[in-house]
């Protein structure tokens, strides 16, 4: 446990909150402060687990971003995969995609009315499911950021190799960096700097967000997920901000290196193409998404069996959108903890685990009353 | 209507904020008066003048061996202390067996002679037993019903409602093990030193601390849900609350390497071999140190404090921040035990 340890060691952890204290001060001495946009729903999470918020200065925020997959899958692609599971079809899924509400209902209620919905916690145990079920058609539900896209798809390219006629993705795969590039064009949100998404960064690479940093001016720091390198991070951030520079910063090189996964990423190129994405909340982004190519339309489950993913409907009353875009906190939202709870959402950011109301939920509901 | 509201979810059975409302809402408000009042791990009922301790449980844990146990062991442990943290000393077990065609016959006789050595371990006897065989497909492999019948220890006065501000939080031992040596086990997830069920039988502890007992105000063991499911419930709708630091915390590293690679929380992961106890202040030294002597109590610590955060249990993390430690909600981890 070495590698955990280590970067949850409070003798480290209280200098590096000092640095925070007196950053945030000279940003404060100019009337200054810093909108801090947490991009990845793992850095959300982690940030409630380890109460990283009660660390920061009164003048440096935490605004989570559109990093949680599950959350920014618009609800018309959870109606299509409750239609493939009524045809008859195996979903094979990862856990979090069970609870989040499509137009109508979720596929943990379709499996409740009898549906053969499996949850996987990896994308290989899809490809095992094909093989065990040669009577079966299997869908897995492609969704997830650079990260997720080059193992799931790899699923493709075992299907080829291994001959598995039965196997299909049903792809909302969703790129990061366009997602970013709405973010900071919306101008009703208002990011100082951004802490960059730790494994996305591992497959992409820093040289990615240099974009940002020059023309925008916006601070970029790549850190991990372990407390310890949150508050470094932060502390590159406001380092950045006090001397008025932007700049890409990777604190996380033991997973993040300078070019990033280039095997990763061809494996993604030769299978997938850039297609406009739908997002719950920023709405259709050019480019923003990767559908299979049309030589392994085979694979593609929505046109296999045909099951177009439509915008679908979302939940009346629901601030997601807001949320996913970091203009409103959950605790804004009249639902919150209300009619919206993780036992019954109203909407995808209180159902995923790494989702921003769910974070909210889970661990600082009761820390403000 | 939707699906949720007209038949039953796995999530249902995940020991989380649906698995208490299907007992409130189906249960309680049919059988919840008399000794069913309150839930308690096991209930006092009275026969011929003499007082008893009676409890039940199912077992359907996947897969039926595990690092650490199998289903028959485990069988014997869960009843055994439903009995002994409602204060009770074990007597008399029921064993109903549930067998699916096609189930290995050295499966079956490790299981049974798990069941013998724990059962004799525990000083209990198996009193009666039923034996049923369904066809293929019908059940996985095979399910467990015990029943148990135990003796009050004198002395032992329990209850949620006895906790004041300044009680000391105990565990008995390291948590989250039998969760996470069951899921790995699932998952086939090889880790070298990984985790290692603690399915074990915590009445001796109980008895140790017998003697501290008007001291003590809270015994449960953490199974579903884990300690942050129990105490939650321990302090929900009361004045008081709890808070756990998490520098103190004992866990076994093969189960903590195995929760950090899956991203659990091992707060909300099961022990079926834990015994969580809230005592005055004046005892817990005491207690400790009995404990202590007791092979299952080597590693017994103190984990928190009961505040007056009412109905909060709040993590102090090794940050020196606090966080809220929720109920575990939906589908934990289904078919632990």
């Amino acid at each position: 446990m070495k590698y955990v340890d280590s970067f949850r060691d409070p003798a480290i952890a209280a200098p590096l909150c000092d640095r925070l204290k007196t950053r945030g001060a000279a940003l404060a001495a100019r009337g200054g402060r810093a909108r801090i946009m947490e991009v990845c729903g793992s850095h959300t999470m982690a940030v409630g687990r380890h109460g990283i918020r009660q660390l920061l200065p009164e003048n440096v925020t935490l605004i989570s971003g559109p990093g949680c997959p599950v959350c920014v899958t618009a609800p018309g692609y959870i109606d299509a995969a409750i239609a493939l599971a009524r045809r008859g079809v195996t979903i094979a899924t990862f856990g979090d995609m069970l609870h989040v509400p499509g137009s109508e209902g979720t596929l943990g209620e379709c499996r409740s009315g009898g549906a053969s919905v499996e949850v996987c916690y990896s994308p290989r145990s899809a490809r095992d499911l094909a093989l065990a079920r040669p009577d079966r058609e299997v869908v897995f539900l492609a969704i997830g950021f650079e990260t997720t896209i080059a193992p799931v798809v790899s699923l493709v390219d075992l299907a080829l190799r291994e001959h598995i006629g039965n196997l299909s993705l049903l792809t909302a795969f969703k790129l990061v960096p366009p997602a970013l590039r709405a973010v900071l064009d919306d101008p009703e949100i208002q990011v100082d700097a951004f802490l960059c998404p730790a494994h996305v960064s591992a497959i992409i690479g820093p040289r990615t967000y240099e974009p940002f940093a020059r023309d925008f001016r916006k601070p970029c720091v790549i850190a991990g997920f372990e407390p310890l390198d949150i508050l470094f991070g932060l502390c590159a951030i406001l380092d950045q901000m006090v001397e008025g520079r932007a700049s890409v910063e990777n604190l996380y090189e033991r997973v993040v290196h300078e070019d990033g996964n280039p095997i990763a990423r061809a494996l993604m190129d030769r299978y997938l193409r850039p297609v406009a994405a739908r997002w719950r909340g920023l709405g259709q982004l050019p480019d923003s998404g990767l559908m299979l190519r049309d030589e392994f339309v085979r694979y593609d489950a929505e046109k296999r069996f045909d099951v177009p993913v439509g915008p679908g409907r979302e939940s009346p009353g629901c601030l997601c959108g807001e949320v996913i875009k970091g203009k409103r906190s959950p605790l804004e939202c009249p639902l919150f903890a209300q009619r919206c709870t993780p036992t019954d959402p109203v909407g995808p950011c209180m159902v995923s685990s790494e989702g921003t109301c769910s974070a909210y939920y889970k661990y600082e509901r009761r820390m403000r009353a | 209507m939707r699906q949720r509201e007209t038949s039953i979810q796995l999530a249902h059975g995940g020991g989380g904020v649906m698995s208490r409302n299907l007992i409130r809402d189906e249960i309680v408000s049919r059988f919840g008066r008399g000794p069913l009042e309150g839930l308690p791990d096991a209930a006092r009922i009275s026969i011929a003048g003499r007082e008893l301790l009676f409890t039940t449980d199912s077992y359907v844990v996947t897969p039926l061996e595990f690092p650490g146990g199998n289903i028959g062991s485990l069988a014997v442990h869960g009843t055994v202390n439903d009995l002994a943290v409602s204060g009770g000393r074990p007597r008399w077990l029921s064993l109903g067996l549930i067998l699916e065609e096609g189930l290995p016959f050295e499966v079956l006789r490790r299981v049974l002679d798990a069941i013998v050595a724990a059962a004799t371990a525990c000083d209990v006897r198996v009193a009666t037993g039923d034996t049923k065989v369904v066809a293929r497909g019908q059940c996985d492999g095979m399910f467990i019903n015990t029943s148990g019948i135990g003796d009050p220890i004198p002395g032992f006065r329990l209850g949620p409602e006895r906790l004041r501000p300044g009680d000391w939080v105990l565990a008995s031992g390291t948590l989250g093990d039998h969760g996470m040596a069951v899921l790995a086990a699932r998952a086939g997830i090889g880790i070298m030193g990984g985790p290692v069920s603690d399915s074990a039988p915590v009445h001796r502890l109980v008895e140790a601390a017998a003697a501290f007992a008007g001291g003590v105000r809270f015994m449960r063991d953490p199974t579903r849900g884990g300690i942050a499911s129990v105490l939650n419930e321990a302090v929900e709708g009361q004045a008081v609350g709890i808070l756990l630091r998490e520098a103190v915390l004992p866990f076994a590293p093969g189960t903590r390497s195995a929760a950090e690679m899956l991203g659990l929380d091992l707060l909300n992961v099961a022990c079926e071999g834990r015994l969580l106890m809230i005592c005055e202040p004046g005892v817990g030294e005491g207690i400790l140190e009995t404990w202590h002597r007791l092979p299952e109590g080597q590693r017994a610590c103190r984990i928190g404090e009961v505040d007056d955060r009412g109905g909060a249990v709040i993590l102090e993390t090794v940050m020196g921040s606090r966080r809220l430690v929720d109920v575990p909600q939906g589908e934990v981890l289904p078919r632990i035990c």
